[in-house]
C-alpha cells in the first residue's frame, strides 16, 4: 500500500516537472524572438528578467535534487534492512527449531 | 569503501555549507552579472556527471569482459549519479540561459550533449528495470556504448552548433572567481564520492540479500 | 565449447612437440583459415536470410511501404503551400531511414526469435562475432534497398537534387547505415528475450546513433544547397567513417560476451 502510494506520488511528481516548463512558458507574454545573441545590456528595459528568481530556483533545485536521491536510497536501503532482519529470523528459527 | 563514508559526508557537508559564502564573496561577472553565478554549481554538476560517464563506462567493460559483480554494482550507482547530476545540470543551464540568452533553450552546443549523453544512462537505468533477463549484460553494453559515443557527439553537436560561451571560460575566469569555482567543483566531487559509496552499498546490500534467499532456497529444497 | 576444440589440438600438438601444428598456428595460413571461416560463416547466415525472405518477401515489402508512408507522412506534415522547408529533404530521408530501419531490425529478429532458430544458431560451432556480421550484412541489405526507393522518392517530392550527387551522396548512405545497423543490429539480438523489445530498441538506439542522424542530415543538405558544399560533406563522411570503425569494432568485440547467456 505505501510502496504503490510513493510510486504513484513519485509518477505525479515527475509529471508536474515535465509539464512545469510549458506551464511557466505559458504564462509568459510570447516575446518577439532575438535575430542573434544581444549581450544583456543591449536588451530593452522591458525584456530583462529579475535575476533573483532564477538564481533562486537553480540552487533550490540543485539541493532538492540531491536531497530527493538521498531519500530514494534511504528508502530502498530500509526495505533491503527490514528484508534481510526477516529473513534472518527466519534462518535462526528453523535452526533452532 | 565504507569506512570512508563518515568523513566524507563530514568533509561534503562542511563544503556545502561553505560554498554560499564563497559564491556571494566571488565578483560579478561583467556582462550577466547576478545570473552568472548558476555558473558555479552548473559546471561542476556537469563534471560530476562526466566523471560518473568514465565510472560507468570503464566498470561496465570490466562486467562484460571479466563478469565481476562488484564492477556492474559500480556501473549501476554511477549511472543514477549521471542521471542526477545530469539533470541539475539541464535545469541550471535552461534557467541561466532564460536570463543571459532571453530563451530557455537555444540548442547550445554544450546542454545539447549533455541532454544526449542523460539520454542515454536513462536508457541504462531502463535496460535495467524493463530489459528482462540479462538486462545487466546489456546495460553494461549500453554504459560501454554511451562513454564511446561522447567524443562523437561531442564533435558532431559542437559542428552542427557554437554559442555556447564556457569553452574557454575556465582558463579566462577573472582570479577572483577561480577559487569559489574551483572550491564548488570539488565540492561536487566530493558529493560524487560520496553518494556513489552510498549507492553501491546499497547494491552491496542487495546482493547479499539475494544471496541469503537463493541460501534459504537451497537449504530449503 | 566446440569453438574451443581446435586450439587444444593445436597446443596439444605443441605440448606433444609437434613442430608442424606450432608452426601452422603463427603462420600467416592460420589466420588465412580463421578469416575464411568467419567470411564463410558471416556469408551463410546472410545467406540463409536471404533465402527465407525470398519465399515470402515479407519483411522487405512490408519495409518499403512502410518507409514511403513515413516519407508522406512528414511530407504532409511540413509541406505548406507547395514547398517545404529548405532542408526539409535531407531530414525526411534520414529519418525515414531511422524509422524503416529500427522496425526491420525489431522484425529480422522476431523471425528468429519466432522460429527458436537462435540457440541453434548459437550452438552451432561458428565463431559468434560471424553470426553477427552476417546478421549485420542482412539488415545492411534490406536497407541498402529501402535507400534505392527512398532516395529517388524523397528526389522527386521536394525537388531535391540528390540524384545528381550520387558520388558524396551514396558513401554517406553506406556509411551512415553501416553504423545505425551495427549498433541496432547488437542491441536487437540482445532485446530479442526481452517483452519490452519494441519500444526498448528505439530507447537505447537513437541516442547512441544521433550523431549518425546529424552527420547525415548535415551532410546531405550540404550536398543539396546550392553551391553544393563539398568540403563540407565529405567533413561530415569522414565523421561517419570514424563512427562506423569504432562502433563496429565495439560491437563485434562485445558480442561474445552479451550473447554469452
Amino acid at each position: 500500500m505505501m510502496r504503490q502510494l510513493t510510486r504513484l506520488i513519485g509518477v505525479l511528481a515527475v509529471s508536474l516537472v515535465m509539464a512545469a516548463p510549458a506551464l511557466v512558458l505559458a504564462q509568459q507574454p510570447p516575446s518577439e524572438p532575438q535575430g542573434e545573441f544581444l549581450p544583456i545590456d543591449q536588451l530593452p528595459p522591458a525584456e530583462q528578467l529579475p535575476a533573483a528568481p532564477l538564481l533562486v530556483a537553480a540552487y533550490a533545485f540543485a539541493w532538492l535534487a540531491v536531497f530527493f536521491y538521498l531519500w530514494t536510497v534511504w528508502r530502498r536501503l530500509n526495505k533491503v534492512e527490514a528484508e534481510m532482519l526477516v529473513l534472518q529470523k527466519r534462518q535462526s528459527r528453523q535452526r533452532e527449531g | 569503501m565504507r569506512n570512508l563514508f563518515l568523513p566524507l559526508t563530514v568533509v561534503t557537508a562542511a563544503m556545502f555549507a561553505y560554498a554560499p559564502v564563497a559564491i556571494a564573496g566571488a565578483p560579478y561577472e561583467s556582462t550577466m552579472l547576478l545570473i552568472q553565478k548558476i555558473f558555479y554549481f552548473h559546471v561542476p554538476a556537469w563534471m560530476a556527471m562526466y566523471a560518473g560517464i568514465a565510472v560507468c563506462g570503464i566498470s561496465s567493460v570490466i562486467y562484460l569482459f571479466k563478469g565481476r559483480p562488484a564492477a556492474d554494482r559500480l556501473a549501476v550507482s554511477a549511472a543514477e549519479l549521471i542521471v542526477l547530476f545530469g539533470a541539475i545540470g539541464l535545469v541550471t543551464g535552461p534557467l541561466w540561459g532564460r536570463k543571459a540568452w532571453g530563451v530557455w533553450w537555444q540548442w547550445d552546443a554544450r546542454l545539447t550533449m549533455a541532454l544526449l549523453l542523460e539520454l542515454v544512462f536513462v536508457a541504462y537505468l531502463l535496460v535495467r528495470a524493463y530489459g528482462g533477463p540479462g538486462s545487466d549484460k546489456l546495460a553494461a553494453a549500453v554504459g560501454l556504448f554511451g562513454l564511446a559515443v561522447s567524443p562523437f557527439v561531442y564533435v558532431s553537436v559542437n559542428i552542427w552548433r557554437t554559442i555556447h560561451p564556457l569553452n574557454t571560460v575556465v582558463p579566462t575566469l577573472q582570479p577572483g572567481m577561480r577559487g569559489p569555482f574551483w572550491f564548488c567543483a570539488l565540492a561536487f566531487l566530493m558529493l560524487f564520492a560520496l553518494l556513489l559509496n552510498l549507492r553501491v552499498y546499497l547494491a552491496t546490500e542487495q546482493t547479499r540479500l539475494d544471496e541469503l534467499y537463493l541460501a534459504e532456497e537451497d537449504s530449503a529444497a | 565449447m566446440k569453438r574451443r576444440a581446435p586450439a587444444c589440438a593445436h597446443a596439444i600438438g605443441v605440448w606433444w612437440g609437434a613442430p608442424d601444428a606450432a608452426r601452422y598456428l603463427v603462420s600467416s595460413d592460420f589466420r588465412r583459415d580463421h578469416t575464411t571461416m568467419f567470411l564463410k560463416t558471416a556469408l551463410l547466415v546472410l545467406r540463409k536470410d536471404v533465402a527465407i525472405e525470398i519465399r515470402s518477401y515479407e519483411i522487405l515489402a512490408t519495409t518499403l511501404f512502410f518507409a514511403v508512408g513515413c516519407v508522406l507522412v512528414f511530407a504532409f506534415a511540413l509541406v505548406k503551400e507547395g514547398q517545404a522547408p529548405p532542408d526539409a529533404a535531407a531530414a525526411i530521408l534520414w529519418i525515414a531511414l531511422l524509422f524503416a530501419g529500427t522496425l526491420a531490425l525489431g522484425r529480422t529478429f522476431e523471425r528468429e526469435r519466432y522460429g527458436e532458430t537462435i540457440r541453434a544458431l548459437l550452438l552451432a560451432p561458428a565463431s559468434r562475432p560471424a553470426l553477427y556480421v552476417g546478421k549485420l550484412l542482412g539488415i545492411l541489405c534490406l536497407l541498402g534497398l529501402t535507400e534505392m526507393l527512398l532516395v529517388p522518392l524523397v528526389a522527386l517530392l521536394f525537388s531535391a537534387p540528390l540524384l545528381g550527387h550520387l558520388n558524396l551522396l551514396l558513401p554517406l548512405l553506406v556509411c551512415g547505415t553501416i553504423g545505425f545497423a551495427a549498433v541496432g543490429t547488437l542491441f536487437a539480438a540482445m532485446l530479442m528475450r526481452a517483452r519490452t523489445r519494441d519500444v526498448m530498441l528505439p530507447i537505447l538506439l537513437y541516442p547512441i546513433t544521433i550523431p549518425v542522424i546529424i552527420a547525415g542530415v548535415r551532410g546531405t543538405s550540404a550536398l543539396l544547397a546550392s553551391p553544393p558544399d563539398e568540403p563540407t560533406a565529405m567533413m561530415w563522411l569522414a565523421i561517419l567513417v570514424s563512427f562506423d570503425v569504432v562502433f563496429v569494432t565495439l560491437s563485434l568485440w562485445t558480442f561474445e560476451p552479451l550473447m554469452m547467456e
